[in-house]
C-alpha cells in the first residue's frame, strides 16, 4: 500500500505550482486572497489561460482537448489549484454538457459546440431543477413539444447558477408525459438568446444573486439540439451524475480555508492579552478538523486509486459529497467565531472589485457571516447530503 | 414551584402578539429594514405607549418593575418577529447602564427620555481587539478641571447612527485590561470629535464604527464614580444577554415552527418530505433543542431576579447564553436545510430568521466564550 508521488509526479506538481505561480494574473490572485467577487471577465480570462496551455480540460479524452493526464496528474493539478486559489473553469460547460455531448451527441454537435467550450468562448448553464422538482428532479414538468423542426419548449428552471452570464444553457425537458416520468424526459441544449427566455435573478442570503429562475414562454429550439435519443435524456443526465466528479469533497479548498483558519486564530486577539490560537478548547477543535480532512483526503485518494485501476466510479462519491460539504461548513462556522463582531457589518460592496472606500475588516472577517450563509447551499445542492444517504444506503449498505 | 406566567406578563405576551400579527408581517419587517433609518419611530411610539419601553426598569425608577422574566417574556415575542427596533440598544442595555450609574435629575430625565420613546440611546463598549471582555478598554478618557477628553474607537456599536445619546466606555485609568479605572460617559452622538461610519448589520439592524476624537465633555457626563463603572457594565451586559438569549428563543421556536409547516406541505417522490422518519427526527430534535434553551433562560431570568450572587448571576447568564449558542447552531442550521433552496433565498422569511439567530450567537460572548466564563467562575 502506497500514497507516494512517483518521482515523474513530483515533477509534475513542480510544474504546475511553476505554471500557477507565473500565469495566474496577480490582480486576479490579489482577489481571491480578499475574498473580491471574480467577475465573468476575470473568470473567462483566466479560462482561456489555462487553455492557452492546454490545461482547460484535464478531464476530457485527448482526442477532444484533453490533457492525457493520468488520474493521479488529475488530482494533483486540481489540488495545486484549489490551494492556490486559482479557480477551475465553470463546471457546467466543461465537466457537465461536455462529456454528455461526447458519449451521446452527433459528430456535428461535438463540432459544433465542444471547441468553444474548451477555449471558453461560450458560458453554459444548467437547466436541470424545478420549483417542484428539487430532490425528485424526475418529476420536472418544463415540456418540449415537436413542432416540425423545432421543439417548442414552456416551463420554468430555477436555482440556475449564475444563468445570468450564460450564452447556452443545457435542459432536460419532458417530451413524454404518459410515459413513467424518467422514460419521457429528453436532453435539449438551448440558446439563451432565443425569444421567449427570460432570466429572473434570485439573491440569496449573502446579497448576491448567484441562481436564477428561467422561464420558457413558447420557446422554439431547433431540433437538431436534441442530444441523443427522444426520451433518453434522463439516462444521459443519471450517467453525467454518478460519472467520477473530481473536487466533489472539496479537500483543496478546504485546506485553503483550514490555513487562514489557524492564520485567523493567530491575528484574532482574546480580548484578554492572547490570541485564539493559544485557546486550548480552540486548539483541539481545529485539531479535530485536520484530521477528518486528512480522512477525507485519504478517502479521495482510495477512490482515485480504484478508478485509476480501471474500477467504475461507486457510490463512495457520497461519502466524499457528505463529509466534503460537512467538513466545509463547520470550517466556516469557525471563520465565523473567530471574526466575532467584525462579521455583523453588511457592506457587501466591499467585496466586489470595482469597491474604492476602505474595507472594514481585520481581514476577510467581514465576509465571515456571508460565506457561512451562502454555504449552507453546500449541503442541499449537488444531490442533497439526505439524497447522498439514501444512496450509501441503498447501493452500499442493501437496505 | 411556579413557572406560569404572572397577569402582567400575560399582558405583555398578547399585546406583543396583537401588534406583530396586525404590523408586523414580513413585507412589514421588509420595508422597515429598507427605509432611512432603518426602524419605525412610529411603532417605537407606540411601544412607549403601551408600556413596554418601562418593562426593564424598577418602579421607582418610573418602570414596570424591572425583572429579568419580564424582560425575557417580551424579548421573546420580539424574537419571533424578528424585530428590529432598537430595544436592546437603547431600553435595555444603555437603560441598564443609566439606572444603576445616573443620579437625581440626570438619571430621571434620561430614564423618561427612554421611556416615553423620545430619545434613541447607544452603549459604546466594544473596541477592536477587546472580543468579548468588557475590561479590555483602551478608548481613553482623561480629566482635566471640569472638563473629560475622550479618545478612541468603539466598534459595531449598535443603533449608534440612529442614536440622540451614547454611552460611552472609557479609561480614565490603569493598564488596558484592568478592571479598574473604567468610567461611563454620556455623550451626544452629534458632539465635535464624534465621527461615525454607519452600515446595516447582516440581520437587519444598524450599527456603526464611532471613532472619538478629542471630544470633550463636562465632568457631569460622567454617569457614576471615576473609575468605577465596571461592575454596572458587567451587570448590564449580563442583562442584555438574558435579553438577547430570550429573544433567540423566540426566534428558535418560530424557525422550528416554519420548518415544520413547510416540511407538510412541500412534496417530493409522491408525499410530503415531513413524512420522512428521517426529517421527523430531525424537527423532534428541533423541538427538544428549543425546549432545553427555553428552559435554561427561564433559570438564567430567574437566577437574575433573585438573591443569588453576582457571581452566580453572571454565571447562569453564560450557562444560558451558551446553551442557547449551541441550539442556535443546530435549529438555525437544520431549518434552512429542511427547507431546501428555498431557505437559501432573500425572499423567504426563514433565511432572515437565521441570520439573526446567527448575529445574537455572537452577540455579548459565543458559545465558546461563555462555556470558558461558565467554566471559571
Amino acid at each position: 500500500m502506497n500514497a507516494d508521488f512517483t518521482p515523474e509526479e513530483l515533477a509534475f506538481q513542480q510544474e504546475v505550482r511553476e505554471f500557477l505561480a507565473s500565469e495566474f494574473p496577480a490582480d486576479l490572485k490579489n482577489k481571491v486572497d480578499n475574498n473580491i467577487r471574480l467577475t465573468k471577465d476575470d473568470m473567462v480570462r483566466w479560462q482561456k489561460i489555462l487553455y492557452q496551455k492546454g490545461w482547460a480540460a484535464p478531464s476530457w479524452p485527448e482526442e477532444y482537448g484533453g490533457t492525457g493526464w493520468t488520474a493521479t496528474q488529475r488530482h494533483i493539478f486540481a489540488t495545486e489549484m484549489g490551494v492556490y486559489g486559482a479557480p477551475e473553469p465553470i463546471p457546467f460547460g466543461m465537466k457537465m454538457v461536455a462529456p454528455v455531448i461526447m458519449a451521446y451527441g452527433s459528430e456535428e454537435q461535438k463540432q459544433r459546440f465542444l471547441p468553444d467550450i474548451l477555449a471558453s468562448n461560450v458560458w453554459w448553464c444548467q437547466g436541470y431543477s424545478e420549483p417542484n422538482a428539487g430532490s425528485d428532479l424526475a418529476s420536472l414538468k418544463t415540456s418540449a413539444v415537436r413542432d416540425g423542426d423545432h421543439y417548442v419548449v414552456n416551463g420554468s428552471k430555477t436555482w440556475n447558477t449564475l444563468g445570468q452570464y450564460a450564452d447556452w444553457i443545457f435542459c432536460l425537458v419532458r417530451t413524454d408525459n404518459t410515459a413513467k416520468k424518467q422514460e419521457g424526459i429528453s436532453f435539449l441544449l438551448i440558446d439563451m438568446n432565443t425569444p421567449g427566455i427570460t432570466v429572473k435573478p434570485i439573491v440569496l442570503l449573502d446579497g448576491f444573486a448567484e441562481v436564477n429562475e428561467v422561464f420558457f414562454d413558447d420557446v422554439r429550439v431547433p431540433a437538431e439540439n436534441l442530444i441523443g435519443e427522444e426520451n433518453k435524456g434522463w439516462t444521459y443526465a443519471k450517467v453525467l451524475l454518478t460519472h467520477e466528479r473530481t473536487n466533489i469533497a472539496g479537500v483543496p479548498r478546504s485546506k485553503r480555508k483550514l490555513d487562514s483558519l489557524k492564520r485567523l486564530a493567530a491575528e484574532t486577539e482574546d480580548g484578554f492579552g492572547k490570541t485564539m490560537a493559544d485557546n486550548p478548547s480552540l486548539q483541539q477543535r481545529i485539531a479535530e478538523m485536520e484530521i477528518e480532512l486528512q480522512a477525507l483526503e485519504y478517502s479521495e485518494l482510495r477512490t482515485l486509486a480504484a478508478l485509476s485501476v480501471g474500477k467504475a466510479p461507486g457510490p463512495e462519491s457520497s461519502i466524499l459529497k457528505i463529509v466534503g460539504t460537512e467538513l466545509a461548513q463547520s470550517m466556516d462556522e469557525m471563520f465565523l467565531e473567530l471574526s466575532g463582531y467584525s462579521s455583523l457589518p453588511f457592506v457587501p460592496e466591499q467585496f466586489e472589485g470595482d469597491f474604492e472606500g476602505e474595507r472594514l475588516g481585520p481581514g476577510s472577517t467581514n465576509a465571515a457571516a456571508l460565506t457561512y450563509f451562502n454555504n449552507r447551499k453546500l449541503s442541499i445542492f449537488g444531490g442533497s447530503n439526505e439524497i447522498q444517504r439514501n444512496i450509501i444506503c441503498k447501493a452500499v449498505l442493501g437496505l | 414551584m411556579d413557572f406560569s406566567y404572572t397577569e402582567v406578563q400575560q399582558m405583555l405576551q398578547d399585546q406583543v402578539q396583537k401588534f406583530v400579527q396586525k404590523s408586523y408581517d414580513f413585507d412589514s419587517r421588509n420595508t422597515i429594514v429598507a427605509s432611512e433609518k432603518g426602524f419605525s419611530a412610529e411603532h417605537w411610539q407606540l411601544f412607549a405607549e403601551l408600556g413596554w419601553l418601562a418593562v426593564p426598569f424598577t418602579e421607582e425608577d418610573g418602570g414596570l418593575g424591572g425583572s429579568a422574566v419580564d424582560l425575557m417574556v417580551i424579548m421573546e415575542e420580539f424574537g419571533k418577529a424578528n424585530l428590529v427596533e432598537p430595544y436592546l440598544a437603547t431600553a435595555v442595555l444603555s437603560g441598564s447602564l443609566i439606572a444603576q450609574l445616573a443620579e437625581g435629575d440626570t438619571k430621571e430625565a434620561l430614564l423618561g427620555g427612554i421611556i416615553g420613546g423620545e430619545t434613541q440611546f447607544s452603549c459604546a463598549y466594544a473596541e477592536p481587539g477587546s472580543r468579548f471582555n468588557l475590561a479590555a478598554v483602551s478608548c481613553s478618557a482623561s480629566a482635566s478641571g471640569d472638563q473629560i477628553t475622550i479618545t478612541g474607537k468603539k466598534t459595531t456599536v449598535e443603533n449608534a447612527p440612529n442614536a440622540d445619546k451614547l454611552v460611552v466606555i472609557a479609561r480614565e485609568s490603569g493598564d488596558r485590561f484592568d478592571a479598574s479605572g473604567i468610567s461611563a460617559f454620556l455623550v451626544d452622538a452629534d458632539a465635535a470629535g464624534v465621527s461615525m461610519r454607519s452600515y446595516p448589520t447582516v440581520d437587519g439592524k444598524r450599527a456603526a464604527e464611532v471613532s472619538f476624537d478629542h471630544v470633550v465633555v463636562p465632568a457631569s457626563a460622567r454617569l457614576g464614580a471615576a473609575g468605577a463603572a465596571l461592575p454596572a457594565l458587567q451587570n448590564a451586559v449580563d442583562r442584555a444577554t438574558l435579553a438577547v438569549s430570550a429573544e433567540a428563543v423566540g426566534a428558535l421556536e418560530a424557525l422550528l415552527h416554519k420548518t415544520v409547516e413547510y416540511s407538510k406541505t412541500r412534496k417530493q417522490f409522491g408525499t410530503a418530505i415531513g413524512t420522512f422518519q428521517a426529517l421527523q427526527h430531525r424537527m423532534a430534535d428541533m423541538f427538544v433543542q428549543c425546549q432545553l434553551a427555553r428552559s435554561i433562560v427561564i433559570m438564567a431570568a430567574m437566577s437574575l431576579d433573585s438573591s443569588d450572587s453576582d457571581q452566580e448571576k453572571t454565571r447562569s447568564v453564560s450557562a444560558a447564553k451558551s446553551r442557547v449558542g449551541k441550539a442556535i447552531k443546530l435549529v438555525g442550521q437544520e431549518a434552512i436545510q429542511i427547507h431546501g433552496g428555498i431557505g437559501m433565498t432573500e425572499e423567504l422569511d426563514v433565511g432572515h430568521l437565521f441570520k439573526r439567530v446567527t448575529a445574537l450567537d455572537l452577540l455579548f460572548g459565543d458559545e465558546e466564550f461563555h462555556l470558558q466564563r461558565f467554566a471559571s467562575l
